[in-house]
């Protein structure tokens, strides 16, 4: 079996998320992006498991877990930003600067 | 046996010595040995009033009344066991050695206790006076603000006569004279608020001071001499004729001499005694009684055959035997016209302070501490009744008194006693004490004493005369008449008046101890000493004497009867105009103070406070002036250049500097989160590539 072509789409996916997180305005594009982020990491440990094939599928069972905790992180993630609009009528990251020096 | 062997020597008049053990053993022994406990736990008491007394039930008085009562005991248990086994133990403990002095030898610093007869008796009039006047004053002193503080005092007092009592070397007699010196200024000075008051316990103080120059000087030669402080070597000295004590012994016993007239207040050192009736009554009874005035003649008692045997300091008696005939007839001249009734007990006191020293010297050992140990009784008792009269009358002027027979009968009786057993009426105690004195000083008016002694024997015996009348006045004055002061009298309470009759007992029972012929213990317990004391005793009563004295003193009563007895108060106001030239010279006490305070005191103090001044305002103040420019000088440099331009600068610098870094760093914290993730991820794609180029 051949990896390269998911590590190839993984890297691809990786990097359009990064790409979503620095530079859109909107949180929720920004949560959106993150996700992306994770669904590589999920295929890379999807096809690692499939290539090494170990009796009890480590690499599949480790992204049910990654796709778990992005559900709980996303929900937070989510409310947080409704939470932020209602006070501030704005989801732009860029006007979140409460932490600025 | 003993007391036969005593008769015979008696019956022969002259010197005797009584076998002495050294070494006692068994319960004498241990009593002997653990003697040193008699000063050391009233001085304890002293300290532990001091810490803890205020918070006692009774406020520190049964920590003062235990220690005393407890020397009492002790001291009457030497006295028995000194009945039975004539003992002089001396104990020794070296404290401090300084070596080799050149031509000194070993300066040797010791304490120790001497058991003898001489100290016992102290220790005896020491322990039962002090007790009895311990348990008046603490009715007497009942509500005084500094109540417990009086107590330490006063053990602090009684403590320090029994060092002095009990000490073998001259050394610590020094320290026991001094002790006794502080207790009675805090003592007099006890109600110190009064500006009298304090000038009085200075008075007392100072006058000590001066007189306290001869004793040290009498000290210092007396060690250089011999070559020990101790005085068994001293008078070892003295027994085998030392030539080179010889040769000082007369300024050596003459500057214990004048050490002694400070302390027992013989003239011209007298003016302290009248004065230190500033203190309250109880101190007053102590002192004349038992610690403080009694230490000179007690001195002179221990140091005897220095002045005794031929070729030392006998040339010292004629002026002891003078001072104190002066002392007898001219203070007990002013006590007739003395108004304080405290007053006329201390003029009384000088006057009986006088026939002890007078007695002293004529060679009269026995005679001379008889009448100490006779006196402290019937003294202490006399400054006890007029405690309480001053107690019941609020008053210490006889003219405001009279009449108080009627509202204070036990002190009445008590009073009366004391002043018949002080006028010398057979047979109580001052009887037998004042004929022995007269006696002696007629023998010694007969045996080698010439002019002087035959001179102070007639002013002796006009002394009686004049302590009669003076007493008789006295009781008058207070007892007799009409009631002349404000208030109501009332008798004092039974803690007082106990005493009182304790002390009336004493007085007139204590002169059978010495019966000349008949009955002498008290020769035996004072000669039983180390050395012989070369001491003339009177082999018999002189019936002469005896007669010429009690005559005397009858005469002085009625003669005071006579005159006093009747509107007593006038009578005493009429003694103004009836003593011309005498009566302001009584007046001013022969102007003794104003001799002092503008002779001496007023010549020296101007110029010294004038120098004083001087040195203060040029000498100390220029420096202390110069100090402070200096000082001003050299902060102000360091202020303004170290300070202000060097310290503060490299401060500010600094500061300035993480100012301006921080200013410059903190614009990387711009609060956008994406700039922080843009961070994250360049870093995460620096390590990689590091990872690749390195690995």
């Amino acid at each position: 079996m051949i990896v390269n072509q998911f590590l190839v789409l993984g890297a691809l996916l990786f990097s359009i998320g990064v790409y979503g997180v620095l530079v859109r305005r909107n949180a929720v594009l920004v949560l959106l992006s993150i996700e992306l982020m994770l669904a590589a990491v999920n295929i890379n440990l999807v096809a690692f498991g499939a290539y090494v094939d170990d009796a009890v599928a480590a690499g599949q069972v480790f992204a049910l877990f990654v796709i778990t905790v992005a559900a709980a992180e996303v929900g937070i993630g989510l409310a947080i930003v409704v939470l932020i609009f209602r006070n501030r009528s704005s989801a732009n990251v860029d006007e979140l600067d409460l932490m600025k020096w | 046996m003993t007391t036969l062997l005593g008769l015979l020597a008696l019956a022969e008049g002259g010197e005797h010595a009584v076998e002495v053990v050294t070494d006692p053993g068994g319960f004498v022994g241990v009593l002997a040995d653990f003697a040193w406990l008699i000063p050391v736990v009233p001085l304890l008491a002293t300290f532990a009033i001091v810490l803890v007394g205020k918070r006692l039930p009774l406020k520190g008085w049964e920590l003062a009344e235990g220690a005393i009562g407890f020397v009492a005991i002790y001291a009457v248990a030497l006295l028995i066991a000194n009945w039975v086994t004539p003992m002089a133990v001396e104990h020794h403990i070296e404290i401090s050695r300084i070596g080799s002095l050149p031509g000194l030898g070993d300066l040797v610093l010791e304490w120790g206790w001497v058991v003898d007869g001489l100290s016992i008796m102290m220790f005896t009039v020491v322990g039962v006076v002090g007790f009895f006047v311990f348990t008046y004053a603490k009715g007497y002193m009942e509500g005084d603000v500094r109540f417990t503080f009086f107590f330490a005092s006063f053990s602090l007092f009684a403590g320090g006569m029994l060092v002095l009592v009990i000490a073998p070397n001259l050394i610590q007699l020094i320290v026991g004279w001094e002790l006794v010196g502080v207790a009675s200024y805090l003592l007099i000075g006890h109600w110190w608020e009064d500006h009298d008051n304090n000038a009085a316990a200075i008075k007392a103080f100072i006058t000590n001071k001066i007189a306290d120059v001869g004793l040290f000087v009498g000290v210092i030669i007396l060690g250089i001499t011999v070559g020990s402080f101790r005085i068994t070597d001293v008078l070892d000295a003295v027994a085998r004729h030392d030539s080179a004590l010889a040769a000082v012994a007369f300024w050596a016993g003459l500057g214990l001499f004048i050490g002694a007239m400070g302390k027992s207040a013989q003239m011209p050192f007298h003016v302290w005694l009248p004065d230190a009736m500033a203190g309250p009554t109880p101190v007053s009874s102590l002192m004349h009684a038992a610690t403080m005035v009694t230490a000179g003649v007690y001195l002179v008692g221990r140091m005897f055959p220095l002045y005794q045997t031929g070729g030392m300091a006998d040339d010292v008696k004629t002026i002891i035997i003078l001072a104190g005939g002066a002392t007898l007839l001219l203070t007990g001249l002013i006590a007739l016209v003395q108004d304080d009734i405290k007053k006329v007990l201390a003029y009384s006191t000088l006057s009986q302070l006088g026939y002890m020293t007078a007695a002293m010297g004529a060679g009269a050992y026995t005679a001379g501490l008889f009448h100490l140990f006779t006196h402290a009784f019937f003294k202490g008792l006399l400054f006890l009744a007029a405690g309480s009269v001053i107690h019941g009358v609020h008053s210490n002027n006889m003219s405001d008194m009279g009449g108080l027979r009627r509202f204070m009968p036990s002190t009445y009786k008590t009073f009366l006693i004391g002043s018949v057993a002080l006028a010398g009426i057979f047979p109580l105690s001052g009887f037998w004490s004042k004929d022995e004195i007269l006696a002696s000083l007629s023998n010694d008016a007969s045996h080698g004493g010439g002019a002087a002694a035959t001179l102070v024997l007639v002013l002796a015996i006009l002394g009686a005369f004049i302590t009669a009348f003076y007493m008789t006045r006295a009781v008058y004055l207070t007892f007799f008449g009409e009631y002349r002061g404000d208030g109501h009298p009332h008798e004092s309470p039974r803690v007082m008046t106990y005493p009182l009759w304790g002390l009336a007992a004493l007085a007139a029972v204590a002169g059978f101890v010495n019966i000349p012929g008949v009955y002498t213990p008290f020769t035996e317990w004072l000669a039983s000493r180390i050395h012989v004391m070369g001491d003339h005793h009177a082999g018999g009563l002189n019936w002469a004497l005896a007669l010429i004295g009690t005559a005397v003193a009858l005469a002085g009563i009625a003669a005071g009867t006579r005159l006093f007895r009747r509107d007593a108060a006038t009578q005493a106001e009429r003694d103004r105009f009836r003593i011309p030239v005498l009566y302001p010279l009584l007046e001013h006490k022969y102007y003794f103070d104003d001799l002092y305070l503008n002779g001496i005191v007023g010549p020296i103090k101007g110029p010294i406070a004038r120098f004083v001044v001087w040195t203060n305002q040029v000498v100390i103040d220029g420096v202390v002036n110069a100090f402070g420019a200096a000082a001003r000088f050299a902060s102000g440099y360091v202020y303004g250049w170290v300070d202000q331009r060097g310290i503060d600068l490299a401060i500010n610098v600094v500061a300035a500097g993480a100012g301006e870094a921080g200013g410059v760093v903190r614009k990387a914290q711009t609060g956008k989160v994406q700039q922080y993730a843009g961070a994250l991820f360049a870093g995460a794609v620096l390590l990689v590539v590091g990872f690749l180029i390195f690995s």
